[in-house]
């Protein structure tokens, strides 16, 4: 009883123990806030690689695909078909993309990963319709400028929105009017090879020479497409610039937003601006390879219908979508009425049977012909780059609170020493060394108790306010501390995992009381006479 | 009076105590075969210069030091060589300590010092199923002592006299049979020392309370039954003395 009443007399009379209890309360509540932001980022990392990848990916290893997308969903169906919710074929192939620079007038061609989808099954395995800029509301600063275009009921497609619409119609006229002035190409030429596309490679003459050889007669687009794998030209020339109106092309794309867009400061607001290069109802040139043997390479002009951003920069700025069934057409994947595909994305109803899954499907498909990976596994490089970052953090941090417990141990050792006459006359009254010595692993105790229960608090309050206080840090250093429009979140993302926290404030504990172990020994061991005469 | 008690075994018996202390690299002798038996009732003073080991001799009675030769004796048991609990429990039990400078606990009141002995002896379970009984004779030391209104109060706020008179109250709350007494007036003015003395004598009287007293002061010392000189660690001479 005495332990606790002089252990709870020490707490509260000693003022230096506030000083130990301040360090642990600093070190826990950074511990907290730090893994709580790490947490939310690495958790909201996590969902937008998952959602954009789908639980589970069945890829071909050779870039021709392999035949009969039905037959193989059959293969997939029969092996774990009790699993899965949705699954989609897929044909994934690297490409470039050129377009125009509006500003400059300068074509740009950058290297694209092009995914051809069926939109419809694409959004049974993933969230797209919340990525696509048509679904969304344009807010800034919290006033709504642009409602959504599309409702949210409206099922996804490759139709042009309305104001896409108009908009490329407007384009269109633009061109026409302004051509005919500078090009040599004849009044009589048909519309559509003086289509924009054509204009935005930057080279007329060529099209028009590549026209003007070209002994193809001018055959609507649903003929040609089965002649485009053989058709020596249909690799070299831009196909769809034939469209006889001016309606949209046949191949369409959803863009992602970093490829056709970039960040300005605006020099007034001293705010970031995005600017957009390329606009829906716009066409771009889309060039990739056939899957002959050997490939070939393959240009198609395709129109813009939307563009998406997943808040992934690495896919929002190399990924485009495109319709599967012209990029099957364009790459020749269709042979005899049997298409060929790349890729099966599945959505799992469960993802925790993700490695049974996997293992059934290893087990279902011959193993030279398909990788089958979950999309962690897929990803697993970032995913581990990311826990090893916040283990290491961790250890950083830790040693913060080791910090904490050598000042713990040095002011303890300095109560030990004044309290030395205390310990004498204690043992003169009867109490025993071990009694003694909980007293100071008691008062270790407690101050751990304070201290983390303290820094508990003032940790989860910090990652509860945080944006607050992000705001007002912006104000006080006049700028922006964490900038949206470079994380793509629009606040600070946080998760608490009570484990977390339960496992910051034992450790903490448990360092306050190992710093107190060895006063407490110092103190046990006093020689009661020599305690008693210590002035 | 004597003859009697010359029939029985000592209450407390130190035979033949040797103590020496290390200092720095040579052994200082403190106690040379110095021995002393009290019996139930007494009332002894032990008497020299500084350095002569009369702390010593009470420390190694009182089991707060061990001898290194010699033995302690309480009715004829030997209990110097005892393990570390057993002693412990008969410091807690049997003896009761005060000191020159008090040494109250600063952190705790009056009324909380004079508990502690009986917190020690208790376990937290002990102690809860007690307390209102622990209270009561903390509370009636007190009285005892005429502390009864400072019971609130920290060292710190009081007097030397109402410290010492506190310290005996903390002593003599656990019932030990010997009180062992390091200089009780020795912090104290003359008339303080005075009142000290009378409310020991008192004590030894009404409780049949042993009491070791070590003193310096001539005066202190003459109102014991007994006197006991010890020069440089040994016994020289026991002056019998008539009890008031």
């Amino acid at each position: 009883m005495y332990k606790l009443l002089l252990c709870v007399r020490y707490l509260r009379t000693k003022y230096i123990a506030l000083a130990c209890i301040i360090s642990v309360m600093l070190g826990v509540a950074t511990m907290i806030v730090v893994n709580s932001v790490m947490a939310g980022f690495a958790t909201e990392m996590r969902d937008r690689l998952h959602n954009f990848l789908a639980d589970i990916v069945i890829e071909s290893r050779s870039m021709d695909g392999i035949a009969n997308s039905k037959a193989q969903m059959e293969v997939v169906r029969n092996a774990v078909g009790d699993y899965v919710e949705a699954m989609t074929p897929t044909v994934e192939i690297p490409g470039m993309i050129t377009f125009t620079d509006p500003f400059s007038g300068a074509p740009i061609t950058t290297l694209v990963q092009i995914h051809g989808i069926d939109p419809e099954g694409k959004a049974l395995v993933g969230p797209l319709a919340g990525y696509l800029d048509s679904y969304n509301a344009i807010i800034e600063e919290g006033q709504v400028i642009r409602p959504p275009l599309r409702s949210a009921d409206e099922p996804l497609g490759w139709e042009l929105t309305t104001e896409a619409a108009a908009y490329r119609e407007m384009i269109l006229r633009e061109k026409q009017q302004f051509l005919p002035q500078q090009s040599t190409i004849p009044a009589a030429s048909t519309p559509a090879a003086t289509a924009p596309t054509f204009d935005e490679t930057g080279a007329p003459g060529a099209i028009a020479g590549a026209e003007g050889t070209s002994t193809l007669p001018n055959i609507p687009p649903d003929q040609f497409a089965e002649d485009v794998p053989e058709d020596p030209f249909g690799a070299q020339m831009p196909e769809g610039l034939e469209s006889p109106d001016n309606g949209p092309l046949r191949a369409r794309l959803y863009l992602g937003e970093g490829i056709v867009s970039f960040q300005v400061r605006d020099p007034d607001t001293g705010r970031m601006e995005k600017m957009m290069m390329v606009n829906p109802g716009d066409d771009v040139i889309l060039s990739t390879m056939t899957s002959g043997r050997p490939p070939e390479v393959v240009k198609f002009s395709a129109t813009v219908v939307d563009t998406f951003r997943s808040g992934m920069n690495e896919f929002d700025t190399s990924i485009v979508l495109m319709n599967i069934d012209e990029l099957q057409r364009n790459r020749g994947m269709i042979a005899e009425g049997v298409d060929h595909i790349t890729s099966i994305h599945i959505r799992l109803k469960n993802y925790d049977d993700a490695k049974e899954v996997v293992s059934r499907l290893k087990a279902a498909f011959p193993p030279g012909q398909v990788n089958i990976r979950t999309w962690e596994d897929k990803q697993g490089l970032l995913l581990a780059a990311v826990e090893v970052e916040t283990a290491i953090l961790n250890v950083l941090l830790f040693m913060i609170i080791a910090v904490a417990g050598f000042g713990i141990l040095a002011i303890f050792y300095m109560i030990v020493v004044e309290k030395t006459r205390d310990i004498g006359i204690l043992k003169s009254l009867g109490a025993s060394s071990t009694g003694v010595m909980s007293i100071f692993l008691s008062y270790g105790l407690g101050l751990g108790i304070v201290g983390s229960s303290a820094g508990v608090g003032l940790g989860l309050l910090f990652v509860t306010y945080i944006n607050e206080i992000e705001d007002i840090l912006s104000w006080i250093t006049g700028r922006k501390v964490f900038d949206e429009k470079i994380y793509y979140f629009m606040e600070i993302p946080t998760r608490v995992s009570p484990w977390m926290v339960f496992f910051v404030a034992a450790g903490a504990i448990s360092i306050a009381v190992l710093a107190s172990v060895l006063p407490a020994l110092r103190a046990s061991r006093l020689h009661p006479v020599r305690a008693l005469r210590y002035e | 009076m004597a003859e009697t008690l010359k029939m029985t075994t000592p209450l407390i018996a130190a035979e033949a105590i040797s103590k020496s202390y290390i200092k720095g690299s040579h052994d200082v002798p403190v106690l040379r075969g110095a021995g002393l038996r009290a019996n139930r009732g007494e009332f002894i003073s032990v008497v020299g210069q500084s350095g002569s080991g009369k702390s010593t001799l009470l420390h190694v009675m009182g089991l707060l030091d061990a001898p290194d030769i010699g033995e302690v004796l309480l009715q004829g048991q030997r209990i110097d060589n005892l393990n570390q609990k057993a002693r412990d429990q008969l410091r807690n039990h049997v003896f009761g300590f005060i000191f020159q400078f008090y040494h109250l606990l600063p952190e705790l009141s009056l009324l909380e010092n004079v508990m502690t002995p009986l917190m020690i002896r208790y376990s937290l379970m002990g102690y809860w199923k007690r307390r209102r009984e622990i209270r009561e004779s903390a509370l009636s030391m007190l009285k005892q002592v005429g502390l009864e209104h400072r019971i609130r109060h920290r060292p710190s706020e009081l007097s030397g006299g109402e410290m010492q008179r506190g310290a005996i109250a903390r002593a003599l709350v656990g019932r030990p049979e010997i009180l062992l007494a390091d200089e009780p007036t020795g912090n104290l003015d003359s008339g303080t020392g005075g009142e000290i003395m009378d409310l020991l004598k008192s004590l030894n009287e009404e409780n049949q309370l042993t009491i070791i007293m070590v003193t310096h002061d001539e005066s202190i010392a003459a109102q014991a039954h007994r006197i006991v000189r010890l020069t440089q660690g040994r016994i020289q001479t026991i002056a019998h003395e008539e009890a008031a």
